[in-house]
């Protein structure tokens, strides 16, 4: 299925809450989302949770042949998956850009950087070693999929717990966990990614990019780390410049990050360990929280309300006052009502503009508009003279005003009208006049 | 059939389930023998069948789980009184003369392709705007917001939509402005809200 495209409104509202240092959820630039950990009844089988994403991990092994260059050391295989129940864009069996970046990176990241030692993998040198197989399964989309894939990968590493060996001679026996014990993989570190997302060519970056913010952002950075403060990856992706104390700067916040994180990882194992020593009830069912639909139930989210009073006088006072609304109507003879003004009369704005044009033509604009006025008012002072003299002739005709466009050169103007009144010739009497004539008619 | 159904009016407020059956009221006046001598309202009882519930012989069949709900006759042509179920639903399916929010993914020739949140992207016609002609076409580039409401929307044919209503005017609808935010609700606070 398509993805869900992006408005304009969106991206434009998300750059500029960036820009204004604020988040959709309320967090903070450098602030991680909740991290949940929750561990299934198998050993080597969790679920990580990172604000509304979701990764399930599973380890599993499988005594192997060893490859041919590295005969004493075991295999290790990694594999992320994008479910389409993580999000409607993806397809099962489609191999996409993102899925191929987010394997190397996972592979980068817990293989390269030797956390887990191999050689303690090998069981007989050349001919059986161990192969660990870590599954990734993206269950939910919101957003830096690579952290919670990397958490959810060394989790399940260290909760995994391998079958028993020995060896005699020529003889390996391979015990069931009901024989042995099965023995933990022999971990030395525990690399986790931490994203960085940039925004306006890297002046603006977030830590743990929700799926929106990713949607707008210019720039990734991906840097893995131990809590030991050693580099074990870093990649930067999208074409963004960054500068070398903004590297730095990264890094630092990703030492914080990595600290915090793998003392919760620490607390989830021994909890795990801890509950299933006692005999009590461990693995999903018991982790995954009765929820009920509630209608009106929500996640309460920290809101800045500082200066909200500010903004909104501010508004307030800028804002347009609203128009004036004609409620009364205007009666103009017994079965003529009128309300409002209505538009604007498009044919009295021809003309308006056919006399400007003219006027333009000539190459004086205001002062011919200003004696056209100036000729039409004194032309009807003359008419009010010769009105209380001679009868008037009310013509039938139907053109209110002939107006000669060329008004410098004749002084005189024949007009025909049927108002007695007298007003200023503005546009808007144009409309009154009509309005009120075909009153009277 | 074994189950005997259950009269509808008992029923409007509580949970039904798919499956349950439930019986129209009789209609007094449909005595076939007598004539009726003055005029009477012709089809009084024309029910309207709205979604969850599908007709079988007689009565209503449900087919989906929820509320039933039921809207008396009201004055005018033909409503004899609806019943629906309301139920909790993730999927939007587009239903005629839904007013929607979409997102304009494509400009096709004519037609603008508008991502409405169901299963298929609807067309909208750069026609249908208020005072669009085909010199005078409407300001909309991909990415924007439309609102609008649904002219055609059955489950085998893409979606159409307009941006104006039965009289021309847009009343509201077409392209939403350039600032603000969209965000997504569920569709059960939707319905309530529409029924305010």
């Amino acid at each position: 299925m398509k993805e869900t495209p992006l408005s304009n409104c969106e991206r434009r509202f998300l750059l500029r809450a960036v820009q204004e240092r604020k988040r959709l959820d309320g967090r903070q630039c450098y602030d991680y989302r909740n991290v949940r950990i929750s561990f299934g009844a198998d050993y080597g089988c969790c679920i990580v949770e990172l604000g509304k994403t979701r990764v399930l991990g599973q380890v599993s092994c499988e005594l192997v042949p060893p490859k041919p260059n590295r005969a004493t050391e075991g295999i290790l295989f990694f594999n992320l998956e994008l479910s389409p129940m993580a999000a409607p864009a993806f397809e099962p069996g489609r191999q996409s850009e993102l899925l191929v970046k987010l394997n190397r990176l996972i592979e980068r990241c817990l293989r390269n950087s030797k956390c887990i030692d191999t050689e303690s993998l090998c069981v007989v040198a050349g001919e059986k070693v161990w192969q660990i197989r870590v599954d990734l399964h993206l269950l939910n989309h919101d957003g830096n999929i690579i952290d919670a894939a990397s958490i959810a990968g060394i989790v399940a590493l260290c909760h995994f717990r391998r079958p028993d060996v020995s060896v005699q001679g020529e003889e390996v026996t391979v015990y069931t966990p009901e024989e042995r014990d099965p023995v933990p993989l022999s971990i030395h570190h525990m690399p986790v990614c931490v994203s960085f997302a940039f925004f306006q060519q890297g002046t603006y970056l977030l830590v743990d990019p929700s799926e929106r913010e990713e949607r707008v952002m210019d720039g990734l950075l991906v840097i893995a780390m131990n809590k030991h403060r050693e580099i074990c990856t870093i990649q930067s992706s999208g074409g963004i410049m960054l500068l070398k104390d903004q590297v730095l700067r990264c890094s630092k916040i990703t030492a914080v990050k990595v600290a915090e994180i793998t003392e919760l990882i620490q607390k989830a194992l021994e909890n795990d360990q801890k509950v299933r020593k006692e005999g009590g009830k461990f693995g999903f069912a018991e982790s995954i929280p009765n929820q009920k639909i509630t209608a009106f139930k929500m996640e309460r989210a920290a809101v800045d309300t500082k200066d909200v009073e500010e903004q909104a006088e501010e508004i307030i006072t800028k804002a347009d006052p609203p128009s004036e609304v004609f409620t009364k109507p205007i009666l103009h003879t017994r079965g003529t009502a009128q309300i409002g003004e209505g538009i604007e009369n498009a044919w009295g704005d021809l003309e308006e503009s056919e006399r400007e044009e003219a006027a333009e033509e000539e190459g004086e604009t205001d002062a011919t508009a200003f004696e056209c006025q100036k000729m039409e008012m004194e032309d009807t002072s003359i008419m009010n003279e010769t009105e209380k003299d001679e009868p008037i002739v009310l013509s039938d005709s139907e053109e209110e005003e002939v107006v000669i466009l060329e008004p410098q050169d004749t002084p005189k103007k024949t007009r025909t009208q049927t108002n007695l009144k007298q007003e200023n010739t503005s546009k808007k009497t144009f409309n009154k006049k009509r309005k009120k004539k075909r009153a009277t008619h | 059939m074994a189950a005997r159904g259950v009269p509808a009016e008992a029923c409007v407020g509580q949970v039904v389930l798919p499956g349950d059956v439930l019986l129209l009221p009789a209609h007094p006046d449909e005595d076939a023998e007598r004539l009726r001598l003055g005029a009477s309202a012709a089809p009084r009882g024309r029910l309207l069948c709205g979604p969850g519930l599908r007709r079988s012989g007689a009565g209503l069949l449900v087919t989906k789980c929820g509320l039933l709900r039921h809207r008396q006759a009201g004055g005018g042509a033909a409503a004899g009184g609806a019943f629906w179920v309301d139920s909790q639903q993730k999927r939007y399916v587009p239903v005629k003369g839904d007013h929607v929010i979409g997102i304009v993914t494509a400009k096709a020739g004519d037609v603008f392709k508008v991502d409405v949140g169901g299963s298929e992207q609807a067309s909208l016609s750069y026609l249908a705007f208020e005072g669009a002609t085909k010199r005078n076409r409407p300001n909309v580039q991909v990415g924007d917001l439309i609102y609008g409401q649904f002219l055609v929307a059955n489950k085998d044919m893409e979606p159409e939509m307009v941006c104006i209503d039965s009289s021309g005017r847009a009343s509201g609808m077409g392209v939403i402005g350039q600032d603000g935010f969209l965000f997504k609700v569920s569709l059960g606070l939707i319905r309530n809200r529409q029924d305010v």
